[in-house]
């Protein structure tokens, strides 16, 4: 059983690459929407480019993944595809985990073409032993994120609306548009509780902006990445009991 | 051998009761049908049966093996034809089959074999490179079979097969239905159409509101309507308003008006049904324009045990 569901993992997002890539959901919200906001932030202040390529990174890998997630799971479900995939000797957790492994692997294609182009766009030199395990941790975070507020929903755009109450909380609350320490100290505190916020901060020590842990922050998304993955596998079971 | 054996498998939703207490078996190589009108509980049986919902009470063993313990084996050995034709529409239909046979374990060796022996038997084979989202929808539901049949099942469930297909579409797929039995697959149908339960089911259990009131041969079933006489008239006015009036003039018979001007009466006097029907006719001014005495159909069975108007069962889902 646990060699079919690893098959199936890797099969159904093989599959989603296949199919839903290129969805208008994906290139909106998985695409576009990360560059409007690189160029919206370069035009404002070119020169500080080289401080905010973190924040710009770490917008990259939530909206990505997240907005693939919506399509991947909600489009299939809408279909009907989704029993399809249970009709088959396969748990409805390798189902799941495959949803989450397609959404990633978009967010990788995204976060590493953003990655690339602004490290040799700018000539920065970012410490990779930490760059990559907070990118790759992050992106198995947001893409369980998006897959636990999905799940409840049927139509992609009502995933889509329902995702940007915590992407926006997150954008504006990570530090990247306001600075953490000029904030307000209970907006501080919610702050501390946002994954978005150890995504910017680990990124931002992989390119020595600030003296930060991307250790700690890879430690501290892991404990995200359990508190949704877990919850997005038992909602999605129940749905088919 | 048993293909499937249900023991007393019931399914609630809350306070709703969807399925009660359903027990019937299958014999290998037969053709069984599920019939009832919509919201009978037939899909949700089968959703049961597939390992798609699990049940609240009760057990089944599928091709010998445990529902509760068991159904990732039965998985492998059986297909299942949604009711939806739910195929991806950017793959083709070739891609779309290695996907399923992919999903199912086939060997690698014998896959690619497989999906080209599938697509030529449902003559798909020229088509095999177009997506399935430009396939014609009796196609797609042909594709949709295919991919149920990819991994050779041995047991295969046909949910409302036919439903939105056009009459050509829908013999052309009956007859392929015919085909899959006699190459010996076992086939558990669900449908809502009578004419199509009577043609392709060797046994056939009827639902009503989650609960099987009879089981038995199409034959069977009809030799219970036998019982009595059944006598068709039609008017050339609207007859239907006047229906209390007539089942007041018949006791002990059942007055079933298949539309506003035609009526069917089952059971009682054939003489005194017959007398009545002038009387009626002639006392509300009518016209009777036709008096038929008939041979009983799987229709007029299903009338007689579901006490139910078969045009409930002309109702698509979704209560069109």
């Amino acid at each position: 059983m646990v060699r079919d569901d690893l098959r199936c993992i890797y099969l159904i997002a093989a599959k989603d690459m296949r199919t839903y890539y290129l969805k208008p959901p994906a290139i909106s919200w998985g695409i576009v929407f990360p560059v409007a906001w690189t160029l919206a932030f370069y035009l404002r202040s070119p020169g500080d480019f080289e401080e905010l390529v973190p924040g710009l990174i770490a917008m990259t890998i939530l909206f990505s993944t997240t907005a693939a997630e919506a399509v991947v799971i909600n489009f299939e479900m809408r279909l009907g595809s989704l029993e399809r995939l249970l009709l088959a000797p396969v748990s409805p957790r390798a189902v799941l985990l495959g949803k989450v492994l397609g959404g990633f692997l978009f967010g990788l294609l995204m976060t590493s073409v953003v990655t690339a182009g602004t490290v040799i766009g700018l000539d920065l030199r970012p410490d990779l032993t930490a760059l990559i395990p907070v990118a790759v941790i992050s992106l198995l975070v947001f893409s369980s994120m998006g897959a636990l507020f999905s799940v409840g929903f049927k139509e992609v755009f009502e995933a889509q609306t329902f995702l940007n109450l915590p992407r926006f909380l997150m954008v504006f609350l990570c530090g990247v548009v306001y600075p953490i320490s000029a904030m307000p100290s209970p907006l501080q505190f919610v702050s501390q509780i946002l994954p978005l916020t150890y995504t910017v901060e680990g990124l931002r020590g992989a390119f020595s902006v600030v003296s930060s842990s991307p250790l700690i922050a890879s430690f501290v998304l892991t404990g995200f990445l359990l508190l949704f993955i877990f919850p997005a596998m038992r909602i999605f079971g129940k749905r088919f009991d | 051998m048993k293909a499937i054996e249900v023991q007393g498998l019931t399914k609630r939703f809350g306070s709703l009761t969807a399925v009660e207490d359903v027990s019937f078996e299958v014999e290998e190589g037969e053709v069984f049908g599920l019939l009832g009108p919509n919201g009978s509980g037939k899909t949700t049986t089968i959703r049961m049966l597939v390992g798609l919902s699990r049940p609240t009470e009760g057990d089944a063993r599928i091709l010998g093996f445990d529902l509760s313990s068991g159904i990732a084996e039965a998985k492998r050995r059986i297909g299942v034809v949604p009711d939806s034709s739910n195929l991806y529409d950017e793959l083709s239909a070739r891609d779309n089959l290695l996907f399923m046979a992919k999903l199912y374990g086939v060997k690698k060796r014998v896959r690619e074999e497989r999906v080209e022996e599938v697509l030529r038997a449902f003559d798909l084979y020229d088509r095999r490179d177009d997506g399935f989202g430009t396939f014609s929808r009796g196609m797609k539901r042909s594709l949709t079979i295919a991919a149920a049949l990819v991994h050779d099942p041995k047991l295969l469930f046909l949910d409302e097969p036919t439903v939105g297909l056009d009459v050509v579409a829908a013999r052309s797929l009956r007859d392929l239905i015919c085909d899959l039995h006699h190459r010996g697959l076992t086939i558990i149908l669900t449908t809502h159409y009578l004419e199509e339960a009577d043609r392709l089911c060797d046994r056939i259990a009827i639902l009503v509101k989650g609960r099987i009131v009879a089981i038995d041969t199409p034959e069977g079933l009809k030799r219970f309507a036998e019982e009595g006489s059944v006598i068709e008239a039609s008017f050339r006015g609207a007859a239907s308003g006047h229906s209390d009036d007539l089942s007041a003039r018949l006791p002990g018979s059942e007055v079933v008006f298949l539309d506003g001007t035609r009526v069917r009466v089952l059971g009682g006097d054939p003489s005194g049904v017959l007398e009545e029907l002038f009387e009626f006719s002639r006392g509300h001014d009518l016209g009777l324009e036709a008096v038929n005495s008939m041979r009983p159909t799987l229709e007029d069975a299903f009338i007689r045990i579901t006490g139910l108007s078969p045009a409930v069962m002309a109702k698509e889902k979704g209560g069109k």
